[in-house]
């Protein structure tokens, strides 16, 4: 900072040029008047290497592999569009198994030998953790990490840390507003999954449903492969209605074992947990004859992102034509379009960071908050004060294979002494740019 | 001493093929934890004939310690840290070692199985101690001031090149003391140990306690490489890797040991490297390294029955052969 | 639904699949004194080949039968084709082999068939049984795991106990030596033991699928709970391999509803140490035949 102040005739020119950049990028960025340069590392005149974790292999991998093959074909798409600036995208993601001492490798490996930009959209709260103090005292932009602990939002402590999701206590908070709103004075159980995921959800359910609605907290954690015992105790307290905080495996299987106790209770499901095509296939062949899709009718669940199912909004037509070309191998569900509307957050970032970006440069430009929505239905946070993501959800019922929205979007804080959740009357969809690229 | 030879030549061949570059260094702190580990490991499976499949959640124990020590106490000297790591897990290896002492083989394959599979759940359970599934942070080891320009890696390395060679130099010089003599006689015969006055429960006990210990070191370097203790770190897939590095290394040697954590450090990283040169379809792509990170145990236990060392010394008994008729007699144990 | 009574019957329904795979790993050991830590994943692979064939025929018992001469098959050539090499090397390199195919297949089950958690179908219903107005919480396709489970049960013992064929295979699992003097093939024996035993762990495989659904990790935790099944009954008895199995499934199902799930697995194990100190060649073993 002091040298800043010294050479200022330098720093003025700089602001000017990105100011310049700015302008240009505003202007539909097609003509630069400066020429490219390795301007960070990671940064060459004609492409920009981004890294990852990501659980490829292992007990994670279904599922959540999705996601870094969806923003890589993004990224192929934007690249195949005039990149950003004229750089191609290389990402560059590794495996590690979802063990926090092999993310701890691969990121320094990402980070010391590939000699990575930013680490994007790393996967997983314990994994994340191993690396997110190595990060920051590397000074490595650490973008949209792929989990919704509100840990991640500690401009202070990791000024280059951010996530992007809503975190688990902001949809806990709308989840259980709906609840209490609409099954009132009904039985309510929970079933969440013992880690800052489920535990976060019930940190936000608790702040809306009155304890005294609440007849019982069932938990379970990944090892745990017969969920008989919880669903049991749920049925045996009476519960009516029972919100789960589950990942996809583990709601189906919520859904299996109580089909098999005949527990017939209403189902709200974490935006986490609840992504239609993946739970229509895996109850599909649920009992002889019984259709997969008609066992989740009904089943409430939230979200941020448009609906696979969608096809009336632009998003979801281009990212399943990206899919098709790209990725076709791959379902198209809910982590596809997670993975592709990351990766439009990051090339916005990047386009707004002007054209020859530093680490720090990208930094300032996410607290700035340019960044818009994107695909999302609601606003992103990000300020100098706040390294949160998007801001709120919406609630949706699951009919036939398809999520659709319904009700007020609501944002909320994830201050858990903080009840407040507002509707959000000014939220919407918002139009796609041009080939779907910021 | 055999043992420290080989590590420090095995360092120097890091620094040598690339001493400009940090990752290269970084990945040697893992190999110091791996082989501190399996050096533990070989002396109780491959010296006193006991199979452990829970040394996964011992090192568990020794990064957890770290932990919560740091926790409290941040500044706390690393050589008083991991000195506390290693006391503890090794007082919990007395118990699990007196359980140990009762069964073999596969029996004790299970129990252990058990150990590991099991004690991940209790920092859960206990996440006000132990942070639950996310685990509990550990600082990352930075050099003095005076020394600054020393980066983060190569100082975590050097930190973890001491007790690495501390613990090879014990192990050499412990297995050729009387303890030693025990160890092997009992793997080769319990009763007649017993018969020559070897109490041999109580020497499988210090067995396990003095692996034990090795892996609660292992699993304190462990932690500060990673700066984290989690549940996750310490999967089954902790124990058998290890496992594996000793026998793939070869079974009982302590240059084994180094062997086989270079093996398991380097391997997965050079295929995935390897794979990062090569367009495959991404389903491919991801699983390839697993795929032949298997294949490369299928082959080693094929083409080198008696693991890396016991080639080495093969090789290194032919040559001599062909001058002195009579050498490949000598044993091949250390 | 009274709770303890639902405990029991998903301990016993879960019970019956670990002593499935721990009979697998019983006639493994058996033969040729291998613990097979890629029995899980033989038995996944098995099954993604059911569910493929199930998906091309839309017939569930051709994929069950193809499943089942899969692993016939897939065992003879895993011991044919490596194991054999190091059966009379040190004993460990058997396990480090086995684990070696574990890390392969399941690499290459994902490789063919993509690593998305599949639905599996199930031949009945998996649903609770309707007796008058009141539920039991026993479904066809448990009544179904049991009966089969058991008459495999039934099969080897009749096997081991009363044909030559079985006779001839304990000799030379026990005395190969020997066996092989008085002419037997000791070879193809082993090689028919370790097919017999992955067909018995194909089966594990198809009765997991439906209820827990199918990936390539699906088996992992089966593979641990039906080995310390087998541990606790005693490696060489199938009679063992049940009883452990439905040991396990109980004690992890009563620990979880009672004690909590996050203890339930360290619990479990924690039961499975303390009888082995009692009985350290596990319940089954007829007089201590502790090598000396």
């Amino acid at each position: 900072m002091v040298s800043f102040s010294i050479r200022r005739p330098f720093a003025t020119w700089g602001a000017r040029l990105v100011v310049a950049a700015l302008f240009v990028s505003a202007c539909g960025g097609s003509s630069g008047s400066t020429t490219n340069t390795a301007s960070a590392p990671g940064i060459t005149a004609t492409q920009i290497t981004i890294g990852s974790h990501q659980p490829l292999t292992g007990a994670a991998a279904p599922g959540y592999s999705e996601i870094s093959k969806a923003s890589d074909a993004y990224f192929q798409w934007v690249n195949a569009h005039g990149g950003v600036y004229g750089r191609t995208i290389k990402y560059m993601y590794e495996d590690d198994g979802y063990n926090p001492a092999t993310t701890s490798t691969v990121v320094h490996q990402l980070v010391l030998q590939d000699k990575v930009f930013a680490i994007f959209n790393g996967l997983g709260t314990p994994t994340h953790t191993a690396v997110v103090d190595y990060l920051n005292t590397q000074k490595v932009p650490d973008l949209f990490v792929a989990s919704g602990c509100d840990c991640w939002n500690q401009p202070t402590k990791w000024p280059y840390t951010s996530g992007w999701q809503p975190d688990y206590i902001i949809e806990g908070k709308v989840t259980g507003k709906y609840v209490n709103d609409t099954y009132s004075g009904m039985k309510v159980g929970y079933l969440y999954q013992d880690d800052d995921f489920g535990q976060g959800g019930v940190t936000g359910l608790d702040t809306q449903i009155p304890a005294a609605s609440v007849v019982d907290k069932q938990k379970y954690v990944p090892t745990n492969i017969n969920l008989g015992p919880q669903i049991a105790h749920l049925q045996a307290a009476g519960a009516q209605v029972v919100v789960l905080y589950t990942i996809p495996a583990f709601t189906a299987l919520t859904l299996l074992t109580a089909a098999q106790l005949h527990f017939n209770p209403k189902w709200v499901v974490s935006s986490v947990g609840a992504d239609p095509t993946t739970l229509a296939g895996l109850v599909s062949t649920f009992s002889k004859g019984a259709a997969g899709a008609s066992l989740l009718n009904g089943i409430v669940t939230s979200g941020y992102l448009p609906a696979t199912g969608d096809t009336s909004s632009p998003w979801i037509t281009l990212f399943k034509q990206i899919h098709d070309q790209y990725i076709s191998s791959l379902p198209f569900d809910g982590n596809v379009v997670y993975g592709m509307a990351v990766g439009y957050s990051f090339v916005q970032l990047m386009k707004k960071a002007g054209q020859n970006p530093t680490r720090q440069g990208v930094i300032n430009t996410l607290q700035s908050g340019q960044l818009d929505q994107g695909p999302g239905i609601v606003p992103l946070g990000y300020s100098s004060t706040s390294h949160l993501g998007y801001l709120g959800v919406q609630m949706a019922t699951i009919q036939n294979g398809a999520a659709q929205f319904m009700g007020s979007i609501y944002t909320a804080t994830s201050d858990p002494t903080n009840a407040t959740v507002t509707a959000c009357s000014t939220c919407a969809s918002k139009p796609m740019p041009t080939n779907g690229i910021p | 001493m055999l043992g420290v030879g080989f590590l420090l030549v095995a360092a120097l061949v890091v620094w040598a093929i690339d001493p400009f570059d940090p990752f290269l260094v970084y990945q040697l702190s893992s190999v110091c934890y791996f082989a501190i580990g399996a050096a533990g490991l070989t002396v109780l499976t491959g010296l006193n004939g006991q199979l452990s499949l829970g040394h996964g959640a011992l090192m568990g124990i020794g990064a957890y310690t770290t932990a919560v020590v740091l926790k409290a106490h941040t500044d706390l000297n690393p050589a008083l840290v991991m000195g506390t790591a290693t006391l503890v897990t090794a007082v919990a290896s007395i118990i699990v070692g007196a359980a140990a002492a009762r069964l073999r083989g596969p029996y004790l394959a299970g129990a252990t199985l058990g150990l590991a599979v099991g004690l991940p759940g209790v920092a859960v359970r206990f996440s006000n101690i132990f942070g639950g599934d996310a685990g509990t942070s550990i600082p990352a080891l930075v050099p003095p001031d005076a020394l600054s320009s020393i980066a983060p890696e190569v100082w975590l390395t050097w930190i973890g090149l001491i007790p690495t060679v501390i613990t090879f130099v014990l192990l050499a010089n412990l297995v050729r003391t009387r303890y030693g003599r025990d160890f092997r006689a009992i793997r080769e015969d319990e009763v007649a140990s017993a018969l020559n006055g070897i109490r041999v429960a109580r020497t499988q006990v210090l067995a396990f306690v003095l692996s034990g210990a090795c892996a609660g070191l292992a699993g304190s370097l462990l932690g500060y490489t990673s700066n984290l203790a989690a549940p996750g770190s310490f999967p089954l897939t902790l124990s058998l890797l290890l496992l594996a590095a000793v026998v793939i290394g070869g079974l009982g040697t302590l240059p084994g040991a180094v062997w086989g954590a270079l093996v398991v450090v380097f391997v997965p990283s050079w295929i995935s490297s390897l794979n990062d040169t090569v367009h495959l379809p991404s389903a491919v792509r991801d699983q390839l390294p697993l795929a032949l990170f298997g294949a490369v145990f299928v082959v080693a236990m094929l083409a080198f029955p008696h693991g890396i060392q016991g080639g080495v010394v093969r090789l290194w008994q032919f040559r001599a052969s062909r001058r002195r008729p009579g050498a490949q007699e000598q044993a091949a144990d250390l | 639904m009274n709770y303890f009574f639902v405990l029991t019957l998903t301990g016993v329904a879960a019970g019956m699949i670990y002593a499935a795979l721990a009979l697998a790993l019983v006639l493994v050991w058996r033969a040729t004194r291998v613990v097979n830590f890629a029995q899980g994943a033989m038995a996944m692979t098995t099954t993604y080949i059911a569910l493929a064939v199930i998906q091309l025929t839309g017939n569930y018992w051709f994929g069950f039968i193809v499943a089942l001469a899969a692993g016939l098959l897939l065992g003879a050539v895993a011991e044919r084709g490596v194991v054999r090499w190091v059966e009379n090397g040190p004993p460990l390199n058997a396990v480090i082999l086995t684990l070696g195919l574990l890390l392969i297949l399941e690499a290459v089950v994902p490789m063919i068939w993509g690593a998305q958690i599949r639905s599996f179908p199930a031949p009945f219903s998996i649903a609770a049984m309707q007796v008058g107005a009141a539920f039991i919480p026993v479904s066809p396709f448990n009544l179904f795991t049991v009966g089969v489970v058991l008459l495999v049960m039934v099969a080897l013992l009749v096997l081991f106990r009363f044909t030559g064929l079985g006779l001839s295979m304990r000799a030379a699992a026990f005395a190969p030596e020997i066996a092989r003097l008085l002419g037997v093939r000791v070879g193809r024996l082993l090689t028919f033991g370790w097919g017999l035993a992955t067909m018995a762990g194909a089966l594990a495989g198809m009765l997991v699928a439906p209820t827990l659904l199918l990936y390539p990790n699906n088996m992992d935790a089966i593979l641990v709970y039906g080995f310390t099944a087998a541990v606790l009954g005693g490696l060489d008895s199938p009679i063992g391999a049940l009883v452990g199995g439905l040991s396990m499934g109980l004690a992890l199902s009563f620990i979880g509803g009672y004690l909590g799930p996050d203890l339930e697995t360290a619990g479990a194990l924690a039961i499975l140490i303390a009888i082995l100190m009692l009985r350290p060649q596990g319940l089954f073993v007829h007089a201590a035949e502790r090598r000396v």
